[in-house]
C-alpha cells in the first residue's frame, strides 16, 4: 500500500465508459448545430467533466493527500486568470478594427 | 548489488512516508512537470483564443476535418475516431497500472503494448491529417480555408501534441522493457508503471482541450 495508489478495477471500468458517452456527447452537440450562447459553454462543460474524472481516478488525484491535490489544482486556476484577461481584450481588439475601417 | 536494489525499494517507501505529498518524490516530480506542461498548453490555447476572437473569423474546422465517404460529407470524422483511439489507450494504461499493482507482469507488458498501439495508430491518423492538409496548400503562413493563423495554430497545437503521444510511445516502451525484463521486480516496486501512466492520462486529457477548443467550436 505505501508503494502507491490502488483504485478498484471497477472503477477504472466505469470513468473510462463514461468518457466514450461524453465524447460522443461533444461530438454530437457540435453535429446538431445547438444554439449560439449553449453551443460553447456545454462544450465547456462536457469538456471540465471529462478532464475531472480523468485527473480524479485515472490519475489518481482523488486518492491523493489534500496537500498534493491543492499543489496540482491551484496553479491552473493561472489559466481562468488568462482567459477571462485575454478572451475579452482580444474581442476589444476585433470591436476596433470595425469601428477604424466599417 | 542486492543490497543496493534492496535499498532502492526500502527508499521509495521512506520517502512515501516523511513526505508532505505522502508520495515518492517520482510522482510528485511527475506532477511538477504535468502543471508545467499544462501551463504551456493552456497558454497555447489561450493565445490561439485570444488570435480567433480578435480576427473575428475563422476556417470551419467541421468543413476542414470532414471525411468524404461515399460521396458524402461526414463532418469531423476522423477526429471523432482520433478521440476514440486516445480515450481507448487511457482506458487500457489504467488497466496496465492495476495489472502492475498486482505485479501481474504478463497483463502489465500486455496492456502497456496496447497502450502503445493505441497510440502510434493515433499518431498515424494524425500524419494522415497532416499530409491531407498540407497536400491542399495549408502552410503555417497561409491556407485555403480561413484567416492564416488558422494554419498556424493548427500546426502548433496538433504538433506539440502529437509530439508527447510520441514521446509517451517510447517512454511506454522503455518502462514495459523494465517489466518485461525484470528490473522493476529486482527494484521491488512497480512504481514506474504508475508514473508513466500519470504522463499518458495526462496527454488524454491536453486532447480533450484541444479537440473541444480548435476543432468542436
Amino acid at each position: 500500500m505505501a508503494e502507491g495508489t490502488h483504485v478498484p478495477i471497477r472503477k477504472y471500468l466505469v470513468v473510462w465508459l463514461w468518457l466514450f458517452i461524453l465524447s460522443a456527447l461533444a461530438y454530437f452537440i457540435d453535429v446538431v448545430h445547438v444554439p449560439q450562447p449553449w453551443k460553447p459553454i456545454l462544450l465547456v462543460v462536457v469538456a471540465l467533466m471529462k478532464a475531472g474524472m480523468i485527473m480524479a481516478v485515472f490519475m489518481h488525484l482523488g486518492y491523493e493527500r489534500l496537500s498534493l491535490i491543492y499543489a496540482v489544482v491551484a496553479p491552473l486556476i493561472f489559466l481562468v486568470v488568462m482567459t477571462i484577461a485575454f478572451l475579452p481584450e482580444g474581442g476589444a481588439i476585433f470591436g476596433s478594427h470595425a469601428i477604424a475601417a466599417p | 548489488m542486492a543490497t543496493a536494489v534492496v535499498n532502492l525499494a526500502q527508499e521509495f517507501q521512506d520517502y512515501t512516508l516523511r513526505s508532505p505529498f505522502r508520495a515518492s518524490w517520482q510522482k510528485v516530480m511527475m506532477w511538477v512537470f504535468i502543471v508545467v506542461d499544462a501551463l504551456t498548453f493552456g497558454s497555447l490555447l489561450v493565445s490561439y483564443g485570444f488570435t480567433r476572437v480578435s480576427i473575428g473569423t475563422w476556417a470551419n474546422p467541421a468543413h476542414v476535418f470532414a471525411l468524404h465517404i461515399g460521396g458524402k460529407e461526414i463532418p469531423l470524422l476522423l477526429i471523432a475516431i482520433m478521440t476514440f483511439i486516445l480515450v481507448s489507450s487511457s482506458g487500457t494504461m489504467a488497466l496496465g497500472v492495476a495489472s502492475a499493482y498486482e505485479r501481474n507482469k504478463k497483463r502489465t507488458v500486455l496492456f502497456l503494448t496496447l497502450t502503445m498501439l493505441l497510440g502510434l495508430t493515433f499518431v498515424g491518423c494524425q500524419v494522415y491529417e497532416w499530409s491531407h492538409l498540407i497536400t491542399h496548400g495549408t502552410r503555417p503562413w497561409w491556407n485555403p480555408y480561413g484567416p492564416p493563423q488558422f494554419g498556424a495554430y493548427f500546426f502548433t497545437l496538433t504538433g506539440f501534441h502529437g509530439l508527447h503521444v510520441l514521446s509517451g510511445v517510447i517512454y511506454l516502451a522503455i518502462v514495459a522493457r523494465m517489466v518485461a525484463n525484470g528490473t522493476l521486480d529486482r527494484r521491488g516496486s512497480y512504481q514506474l508503471v504508475e508514473i508513466a501512466g500519470l504522463y499518458w492520462h495526462f496527454v488524454d486529457l491536453i486532447w480533450v482541450f484541444i479537440f473541444t477548443m480548435f476543432y468542436l467550436f
